[in-house]
């Protein structure tokens, strides 16, 4: 028993947490912009996926993880652009985009991925810069959990210091945040509301084709495989969602996540396989449960809808 | 003296399908308290709304300080020094008040990062300057409606107004809290030569405060007068455009027996909080009871619970004797209740459904309006709707048009029409002349007055304070969830019920 457990909270499960966690961190960082500008982004699955594919795909033409990285954001920008375009300028529902933005980027990264890499899709390109630090090998525990790790678990800890921020401590973070609690609040103070909604989406298209761009160029090698989000984009929305939209505490919900994910994969050794994968989202669903049991005790958060009727 | 501040030119508004605004010149000096009175959808909220640049008028010109309005956009009204202090306020709930005072003009540190302590000063010394009593570091979602006002003031004050607009600013204030905004206006106005335009429907408050005053009917402005030139009743009879009589209400006939009795209630409101605390109150027929209450203190839960559509989490409710304490509306409607909501569009109506169809509304089980295999009778229903909407006055494109696409007020008859043609034994009414005409206000009072006189009881919540004092016999103050005080209504002012609507004073139960 002691041995089960002992592998259980070893320092490759906390290795391995960091490594779950972060795409889920970096989508959940950006889901929380639209959700403080009040818009129900569920399209974070598919900006995901895409992000995975063109960070793949640039990394497969230039032979360059940079090069992928450049061109995924640049394709996560498009992403948000089009979004907004859709939700704010058109006004069109956002959960239906959200369901097409998923449903397309499944059929659009499938054809490509095929196309371009044959059905045994993409293998072995370059993948990004994995940090090893000679002082922390030192550190017994700490060293094995941070060293080796992908340059982007890093950056994700920083653009969430940057995002917490920005959102909390800067007059456009409150406009950010006016412009989904009280939008004509902004307008009667001569500030466009649709155009912070702009910003929030091109921000989130960018976390999320970073989520993605973790997900194929950061660990192993650079690798493809259809719908290789696996449904992140949700554990992300949930986590938001669980955080109130608070970059730091969707940070958290993620690294939570993370761990789950983590010991479901190291109690594979002893239970079905089909049942640790469960794990994480009966987590999910836990969180969820939680959250509406703090609101019912507390004063609702704001959110959307009310926000959002007919002035 | 008279220097004009701003000049309206042949101002014309054009909505889809409505004429908001027809060729409406104006000018309104420095260092004056123009009132702008009309009816609900006369134009006036338009009209200042363009000076806000909210909207570009179709047709016309505006001039502030003899120059023409450029581009019209609040930014541009801002800097022009134009403020406006809406009816529904602009504030985020979740921000202090000092984050809603600065908004756009937020003080930095590093030229990129909010100075938190910077705003706070700042506001401190605006509230100072101008003897708005504000904390700025409160949420404001945690202030009390008279409270916001205040920060919106500030807020306009913060961006350099000297043109402030207020839209119907006294319609959430108690007694007192008008006192006190009245007492900043004249000071604003006569220490700083501010320039104030007061959009309202109280005549009263006109006497009270402005200088001059403007009368707006149909989208015209139909008169422009000194306010010592002119008396209520006049103002009332421009802004119908037919005299109004103030009659007096014949009350007649003595109460009977208890009809509503309501012991010990509580509820929570839907935060969870408690929002009735152990209230009791009873009505007989016969007479008009009214609850005179700031607007967030329990009165609605306590209407909601009594109709069966709040959960009472102890107490009891007894209609006609009979207990319906946490039963269905239907069962209590067939105890003997109709009820009046206070929100026609979300719980009185159905704004999609035909005026039709909305008196039908509880009726349609009766025998009379079925046929064969339990279709409705289309032609008994059509008598039917058609005889109340002759009944009860409404106004509108007939019996089969939408009731959302009416006006408040014939919108209102409606509802009022179903629940006073069920002949109940009991009613109970909330605002029911919210964001309703003039003409129609003295034909909704009279129908209520109507069936007191007829013996029915009734229950009687409204935000306005004339209302109440006219169609109650008695008046109870409700403040946090409690009865505060209890008064025969012509034995008290509405100062002195005000300040029991505060809680400021307290009747031992």
């Amino acid at each position: 028993m002691n041995d089960i457990l002992g592998r259980i909270f070893s320092a490759g499960t906390f290795q391995q947490m960091l490594r779950s966690a972060t795409p889920v961190a970096l989508a959940a960082i950006g889901g929380s912009m639209t959700e403080h500008a009040g818009i129900m982004n569920i399209g974070m699955d598919g900006m995901i996926l895409m992000g995975a594919f063109f960070a793949v795909l640039g990394s497969f033409l230039f032979q360059s993880a940079m090069a992928g990285l450049a061109l995924t954001l640049g394709v996560g920008l498009i992403v948000g652009l089009f979004f907004a375009l859709l939700v704010v300028k058109f006004k069109s529902d956002e959960f239906i985009i959200g369901c097409a933005l998923n449903t397309f980027a499944l059929g659009l990264t499938g054809y490509l991925s095929d196309s371009v890499f044959g059905a045994s899709g993409a293998k072995g390109n370059p993948s990004l810069l994995v940090v090893r630090l000679p002082f922390l090998r030192k550190i017994p525990f700490i060293g094995t959990v941070l060293n080796g790790q992908s340059i982007l678990v890093w950056v994700t800890v920083v653009l969430m210091v940057i995002m917490w921020v920005f959102v909390y401590k800067t007059p456009h973070g409150f406009w950010l945040r006016a412009s989904g609690e009280k939008p004509e609040t902004l307008r009667t103070a001569g500030i466009s509301p649709e155009r912070m909604k702009w910003i929030a989406s091109i921000l989130c298209g960018l976390f999320c084709a970073l989520a993605g761009a973790y997900l194929s160029l950061g660990q192993l090698s650079g690798t493809f495989s259809k719908g290789m989000s696996n449904s992140r984009g949700y554990i992300a929305f949930a986590c938001v969602i669980f955080a109130a939209a608070h970059p730091g505490k969707a940070y958290l919900a993620a690294l939570m996540f993370g761990f789950f994910d983590a010991i479901g994969m190291r109690l594979q050794a002893y239970v079905s396989s089909e049942l640790t994968q469960m794990i994480p989202y009966i987590i999910t669903i836990l969180m969820m449960i939680y959250v509406v049991v703090r609101q019912n005790n507390r004063r609702r958060a704001p959110r959307k809808l009310q926000g959002m009727a007919k002035s | 003296m008279s220097e004009p501040v701003v000049e309206f030119r042949h101002i014309s508004m054009q909505f889809p399908g409505v004429l908001a605004n027809d060729d409406i010149s104006l000018t309104v000096n420095k260092g004056e308290v123009f009132a702008l009175v009309g009816e609900n959808g006369a134009g006036k909220s338009t009209l200042m709304n363009l000076l806000y640049g909210i909207y570009t008028p179709t047709g016309g010109e505006i001039y502030i300080r003899g120059r023409r309005v450029e581009r019209y956009n609040p930014k541009y009204a801002i800097d022009q020094g134009v403020g406006m202090v809406h009816q529904h306020f602009m504030l985020v709930p979740s921000f202090t008040a000092a984050q809603n005072i600065v908004m756009r003009k937020e003080p930095k540190k590093l030229g990129l990062f909010y100075d938190n302590a910077e705003a706070i000063r700042q506001t401190r010394a605006l509230v100072e300057e101008y003897g708005l009593e504000v904390d700025p570091t409160e949420k404001v979602a945690d202030l009390s409606v008279g409270l916001q006002q205040r920060v919106e003031i500030l807020k306009a004050l913060y961006r350099g107004a000297d043109i402030l607009i207020l839209d119907e600013p006294t319609a959430v204030l108690t007694p007192q809290e008008t006192d006190e905004l009245f007492a900043v206006l004249r000071r604003i106005v006569a220490e700083k030569q501010m320039t104030v335009i007061l959009i309202t429907h109280k005549l009263g408050e006109v006497m009270a405060i402005s200088d001059r005053v403007g009368v707006m009917r149909k989208g015209r402005l139909v008169n422009v007068k000194n306010t010592s030139e002119v008396d209520q009743r006049q103002i009332a009879s421009m802004m119908v455009g037919r005299p109004v009589l103030y009659e007096a209400l014949e009350k007649t006939g003595t109460p009977g027996e208890l009809r509503i009795e309501v012991a010990h209630l509580r509820c929570l409101d839907e935060r969870g909080l408690p929002a009735v605390r152990d209230l009791s109150l009873s009505v007989r027929s016969g007479e008009v009871l009214g609850i005179a209450a700031v607007e967030g203190n329990g009165q609605s839960e306590l209407i909601e619970a009594i109709a069966g559509m709040q959960h009472i989490e102890s107490g009891s409710v007894k209609i006609c004797g009979k207990d319906v304490t946490n039963r269905s509306p239907a069962e209590i409607r067939a105890a003997g209740l109709a009820h009046v909501p206070e929100d026609r569009l979300a719980t009185g109506l159905s704004a999609e459904a035909s005026v039709g169809e909305n008196l039908l509304t509880g009726r349609q089980r009766e025998k009379r309006f079925r046929k064969a295999f339990d279709f409705l009778d289309r032609s008994s229903v059509a008598r039917y709707a058609g005889e109340l909407y002759e009944r009860f006055d409404i106004r509108g494109a007939g019996v089969d048009a939408a009731a959302g696409d009416m006006s408040g007020g014939n919108m209102q008859k409606v509802v009022i029409a179903r629940e006073f043609n069920f002949d109940t034994p009991v009613l109970i009414i909330a605002q029911p002349t919210r964001g309703v005409d003039v003409g129609a206000i003295e034909f909704i009072h009279s129908r209520i007055i109507e069936k007191r006189n007829a013996g029915c009881a009734i229950l009687l919540c409204s935000a306005d304070l004339d209302e109440v004092f006219r169609l109650s016999d008695r008046i109870v103050t409700i403040y946090e969830g409690r009865v505060t005080g209890e008064f025969v209504t012509d034995q008290v002012t509405r100062e002195e019920v005000g300040y029991y609507m505060t809680g400021a004073r307290e009747v031992a139960q």
